[in-house]
């Protein structure tokens, strides 16, 4: 690394958008505090302002984001800089897949460990013979020591397709950045706009198989017991991931066809890829823990 | 070693920023500043603040603990008062002033111009103020205040929660943002805007301290999110986490709140072992002994505490082999400890040693957080620690790492760097009142603690037996005073930015570092180009 790559290393100046920002996550947390404590209560509070929050989340986002591409397409980011996004954004897209750690380590704790001790493995045995005796431990827990019943989601049908439209929808993403690479801008369009097309897709088939869930047939409810509260808030987690996806995917779809990116400047394009490889991968492990096994 | 050879091939009066704005001047100044300095001051102040606030209820606390009975306060909202001071002070106090202290001195340290993500790092500090407002706003509801204690284990979260737990979470869910976004920003900054020849064995032990601390954050703030979320769930949606009757556990509550809560407590003494790392070289004049140790010794303190979370757990009946595990790995973290507490003893050792009061500061921390250290090596044994659980003795033990420990690594390193902060010497004699006051004070306030735990004084309660009230008296006396004495720091530092002694660029004569290459106080842009490091 020689001197000259640090001597540009661009400060920007001051910026209201983060103050926007915070206006606008307090309205969001208020908002939402406000409304899911009343939410069985029939005054229901909190709802514009949630509202109001997440428009000016957008209004941020929007500003905050044409501002750094404005300083972008203006040349005054370096190599150096173009580092500190890229960095910033793997150790961003390491922290989600913390986040999905935690629900993960719900699943399998549940499974290993508290679903068989509740059945009397382990050192546990008074624990069925007194509190539920008639409990039997299972995996999907179909009926849980409370009683609730409910059924299991099967991994054929909508969650196997799902499973080959995202898989998919990562190669088409690796198309579009050869493409670019390449200078290809006919078939950049073409496989990211195939890319978000099966995001959408996937998108729209997920919210066909919970409409299937909550049906009277299938009756698999969040509140069914370990079973649907892992399997709704790990799809579910998914899903709103795979939606962020989707509209980076469409920001830097837009961008395209301004022109925008290069085969040497195309931060946002790679960002949006890895982000989107990356809710791939943990739809992969979601297939294999919640569905198939 | 970190900074013997560092040529500066520019003068220390490097502002000239043709591409940015001036200062500005008045509140958009703090509202839309990107300057890592401006940044560091807001989180210092706002530290500060949230101090004197968990304060404030730490010492009705102590009111109603004086003597045996109710007298001033309800069982309930005492509940109240313990959850919140204990948030505030993890969360709003000793974190904040870290992050804080990366800020302000991180840049300057490694010869960058500014943090790597300016912008960010302001939104990070500003959403922060609106979580603790939405926070201490449950103080003023129907509800009242989250009452489960800062641990918020279920199902006193779930089942028996008051009205406030969503207010809770999503507070708890704006700081974690902020940490996270704080933390990106040091790991980047640290990896990417190191001056040229600055390597990372070269980097002072401060920085590596607040690097492996980043990381730790990036880690685990986002499982306390997910476990903030299931407790929501439970909560309000009907979900069964936590809850035996649909299959769930509420010791899975406790596993993975704890998976977050350990390398939390290290994120809150990591920095502070790089402060003092940083000091007791100065004030020995000496080199820090064994660098190279101290940064294995910091990464190896990191990597364990991602697998001793359960012996905060001995008591929740897991399984034998679960109990030995983390009996046999969280002993083993007294070693690398050990190796720490031994270099700064070496690094004294034979040093031409003078007390001004960073260093007074730094030596009471190495007595006293190694009397947390024992004191949680006792709490390690799973048998010994069935009697001690959740008693008063863990209560004196994480105090004595809290507070003589991160909090005075946090006033030695606030007294360090005030010269540089603000361009004059801080009054030598105030603040040596500061810190005697507070030593003899801190000690009388958590030392008899430790004998009222192993009496079997439980933790978190508003009355207790009569053959404890010798002892808590004395207690009660001491938080006062303690308490009064943090003032007298606050004299200090309003008196050190309105004027006094005129301060060198490096006032202390054993210091070392790039942060003493410019002027007193650091000008508003320093290192615009960085300097050359050999």
């Amino acid at each position: 690394m020689t001197t000259k790559e640090y001597e540009s290393y661009y400060v920007p100046s001051q910026s209201h958008w983060p103050i926007v920002g915070a206006i606008a996550l307090f309205l969001i947390a208020v908002g939402a505090a406000n409304y899911v404590s009343t939410l069985n209560s029939e005054e229901s509070r909190g709802g514009y302002f949630l509202l109001a929050g997440i428009c000016l989340v957008v209004y941020m986002l929007y500003g905050w984001f044409s501002n750094v591409i404005n300083e972008s397409m203006a040349g005054k980011y370096s190599h150096q800089m173009d580092n500190s996004f890229r960095q910033g954004m793997s150790w961003f897209i390491f922290s989600e897949v913390m986040f999905f750690a935690a629900f993960f380590g719900a699943l399998f704790y549940a499974r290993t460990l508290s679903v068989p001790w509740l059945g009397g493995a382990g050192n546990n045995e008074m624990t069925g013979a007194v509190l539920w005796p008639e409990f039997t431990a299972a995996w999907p827990l179909l009926k849980t020591p409370g009683g609730t019943e409910t059924t299991q989601m099967g991994w054929y049908g909508l969650p196997l397709i799902n499973t080959i439209l995202l898989l998919t929808s990562s190669i088409t993403a690796h198309f579009a950045h050869s493409a670019l690479e390449k200078n290809n801008r006919k078939g950049i369009k073409i496989w990211l706009g195939l890319t978000i097309l099966l995001g959408v897709t996937f998108l729209f088939f997920q919210v066909q198989e919970y409409a299937h869930g909550y049906s009277e047939e299938m009756k698999l409810y969040m509140t069914s017991g370990i079973y649907g509260s892992t399997f709704y808030l790990l799809t579910g987690f998914h899903g709103m991931h795979v939606t962020l996806g989707t509209i980076m995917l469409i920001v830097v779809f837009l961008r395209v066809l301004k022109g925008h990116f290069t085969s040497t400047n195309a931060f946002a394009f790679e960002a949006a890829s890895w982000y989107w490889h990356f809710v791939d991968v943990v739809w992969v492990m979601l297939f294999v823990f919640v569905y198939i096994l | 070693m970190t900074t013997e050879n560092i040529t500066t091939e520019q003068s220390d009066h490097d502002s000239h920023d043709e591409h940015h704005d001036h200062k500005m001047t008045g509140i958009k100044r703090w509202l839309y500043t990107t300057n890592h300095k401006d940044i560091g001051t807001l989180y210092l102040w706002f530290s500060f603040i949230m101090l004197l606030t968990g304060g404030a209820l730490a010492m009705v606390i102590r009111a109603e603990l004086f003597q045996p009975g109710l007298q001033i306060v309800e069982p309930d909202f005492f509940n109240q008062l313990t959850t919140v001071h204990g948030l505030i002070m993890v969360f709003g106090a000793i974190m904040p002033a870290f992050t804080g202290f990366a800020n302000w001195m991180l840049p300057m340290m490694i010869g960058a111009p500014d943090m790597a993500l300016p912008r960010m790092n302001n939104w990070s500090f500003w959403i922060l103020p609106f979580a603790f407002a939405i926070l201490l706003s449950s103080f003023f509801m129907e509800s009242g205040a989250p009452n489960f204690g800062w641990t918020f284990y279920a199902p006193l979260s779930t089942t028996y929660s008051n009205g406030s737990t969503a207010f809770f979470v999503f507070a708890v869910h704006i700081m974690g943002i902020s940490s996270i976004m704080g933390a990106i920003n040091i790991v980047v900054t640290i990896m990417n805007l190191r001056a040229p020849g600055m390597t990372y064995m070269k980097m002072p032990l401060f920085v590596w301290t607040f690097f492996i601390t980043a990381y730790l954050l990036i880690a685990v703030m986002p499982v306390l999110a997910g476990v903030v979320t299931m407790l929501l769930t439970d909560t309000y949606f009907g979900t069964s986490f936590f809850d035996a009757a649909g299959g769930g556990d509420p010791v899975m509550f406790q596993h993975i709140f704890w998976f977050f809560g350990h390398p939390e407590v290290y994120i809150m003494i990591l920095p502070a072992f790089g402060i003092v790392s940083t000091i007791i070289p100065a004030f020995s004049r000496k080199k820090l002994f064994g660098y190279a140790s101290m940064v294995y010794a910091t990464s190896s303190i990191a990597l364990l505490s991602f697998i001793v979370w359960a012996h905060h757990m001995f008591t929740t009946g897991m399984p034998l082999f679960g109990e030995l595990f983390f009996m046999y790995c969280t002993m083993l973290i007294a070693v690398p400890t050990g190796v720490k507490v031994f270099n700064w003893v070496a690094t004294m050792w034979r040093g031409s040693l003078t007390f001004e009061t960073p260093m007074l500061f730094s030596i009471a921390f190495v007595i006293l957080f190694t009397i947390g250290g024992f004191s949680g090596l006792m709490l390690a044994m799973t048998p010994v620690d069935f009697q001690y659980h959740d008693t008063y003795f863990v209560v004196a033990h994480f105090h004595y790492v809290l507070v003589t420990g991160s909090l005075f690594s946090i006033y030695a390193g606030a007294y360090y760097w005030l010269p540089k902060w603000t361009g004059h010497m801080y009054s030598e004699s105030l603040s040596k009142w500061h810190f005697w006051c507070s030593l003899i004070s801190v000690n009388l306030l958590f030392f008899p603690m430790h004998f009222l735990g192993l009496a079997g004084m439980p933790r978190r309660i508003p009355d207790y037996a009569l053959q404890f009230a010798d002892f808590n008296k004395w207690v009660s006396i001491g938080g006062f005073a303690f308490g009064l004495s943090q003032l007298i720091f606050l004299a200090v530092v309003i008196k050190c930015i309105r004027g006094g002694a005129k301060a060198e660029a490096k006032p202390w004569d054993g210091a070392e570092g790039l942060e003493w290459t410019v002027a007193s106080p650091a000008p508003y842009h320093t290192f615009s180009t960085p300097p050359k490091i050999d």
